[in-house]
Parts: C-alpha cells; structure tokens; sequence
C-alpha cells in the first residue's frame, strides 16, 4: 500500500463545461438521445486507479442496423475524454469493457453512434473514496 | 519490457460471436502527476489500439490518460473464416507493440 496521499497540489478538474464541449466534438450538431446504452460500473469504488466499466448497446448489428461507436467521457478526471471505441456490423455484439481511472466521485457519460447517424447515451454515477492522478509518485 | 496477453478461442463454429480480451503492459503515465519536488511527470500513454482479422480492421479504440494502467481492453467479433488476428497497441515516446493469435473456423 502507498501511503495516505496529502494531496497539496491538484490538477484542473474537467469541469461539466468541457465535458459538454468534449461530447459536442464527438456529435456536432447532432442531438442526443437517451436510451439503449447500458454503463455497468460500480456505484461505490476503494480505488480510482482502476475501475472496471462495461459499455452495451442494444442493437442487432446487422449490416444495415449497427453501432459505429462508443464514446465513453467523466466529469472530474483533469481531461473529460476517457476513450473511443470504434465497432462495426462484424462485431456481433455492441459490447466494451476496460479499466479506467477516476479522479473524484463522478458521472461518467457514454455515448453510442448507430449506423444511422443517431446518438445515444445515458450517464452512470460512480463515487470514489481514494482518488486515482492526484497522489504524488514515489 | 512491454508485453501482450491475448485471449481468443482457438476454435469457434462459424457466425459464433466470440469474445477478445486483450491486455497490454504499460504504465499509462497521465502526465497529471508530479513527483516530490513538484515537477509534471511527462505523458507516457498508449494512444491507439487496433484488432486486424485478416488484414481487415474489426474494432479500434482511441485510449486517453483517463485508461487504467496496463490498458485491459475486451469487445466481440464473428468468426467468419480461420486465421489470424493482430493486435496493434501505438503510444506515445514512439511505443509500438504488435501481437497475433491464430483462430480455426468451422
């Protein structure tokens, strides 16, 4: 175990404005819906170093019905992307998993773009009790 | 130093939906963290990461500072044919890294 971090010097917080911002890069003009995306998270983590995060669409993935994309965002993290995944009809099933950080109790966003041009999302509320980036390296 | 695990059926029955795990080490430095005396460590993280099955793209992931550790990294993909898929992790400080498994298709 590390030892219990003072933190003395923070880093800028993505704040919700650039977290909007982020998801306007990724789906223009375009609006969002909610719906059809699923984040499995847990809802209370130990540690932020390493959280796992599922992301599933429904979806038949079909040639002609299928996700394009997955783009997973946070609201804390010092930067409010978090990463893109791009699927296609061959992929079967619009599922992800990885492991990510989290450097606060947050939303997470995650984002899925069809084939046809639409947006979906929902938001999953994680809370952290020790806080991934901040501590110091030993 | 850096090395792959990959996991993937050898067999599958053809149209089978299969599941690819893929975990690369790499210490996905953020670029956020200072050390003792308050200097940034530099941003040292994989960026890009790629699955070929036979030569033709089947996912891709952009990967940014907010990726654990060791970037663990699972999606799906049909079997359509025997072969082969390789793995492609890019990062920063030139990092390249490549990785295959072989599958047979019934």
């Amino acid at each position: 175990m590390s030892a219990v971090p003072i933190v003395t010097l923070r880093p800028a917080e993505a704040t919700p404005a650039m977290l909007a911002s982020a998801i306007r890069n990724v789906v223009g003009a375009a609006t969002v819906q909610t719906g059809k995306v699923k984040i499995d998270v847990p809802p209370l983590v130990e540690n932020g170093n390493t959280v796992p995060l599922t992301v599933t669409v429904a979806s038949p993935m079909t040639e002609n019905d299928y996700v394009k994309s997955i783009h997973v965002f946070n609201e804390k993290n010092p930067q409010p992307n978090v990463g893109n995944f791009y699927l296609g009809p061959r992929a079967g099933r619009a599922q992800i998993s990885t492991r990510i950080r989290l450097a606060d109790t947050q939303k997470i966003v995650a984002i899925a773009r069809l084939s046809d041009g639409s947006f979906w999302s929902v938001s999953a509320d994680v809370v952290v009790t020790l806080a991934a980036c901040t501590e110091e390296v030993i | 130093m850096a090395s792959a695990l990959i996991n993937v059926p050898k067999k599958a029955k053809r149209g089978d939906i299969i599941e690819i795990k893929t975990l690369m080490s790499h210490i996905m430095e953020t670029g956020y963290r200072r050390t003792a005396t308050g200097e940034l460590v530099p941003r040292d993280i994989i960026t890009s990461f790629t699955c070929r099955y036979n030569g033709v793209e089947v996912f891709r992931a952009d990967l940014f500072p907010a990726i654990a550790a060791n970037p663990f990294i699972t999606f799906f993909t049909v079997a359509t044919e025997s072969g082969k898929f390789d793995f492609e992790w890019i990062g920063d400080r030139g990092f390249t890294e490549t990785a295959s498994a072989a599958i047979s298709v019934e």
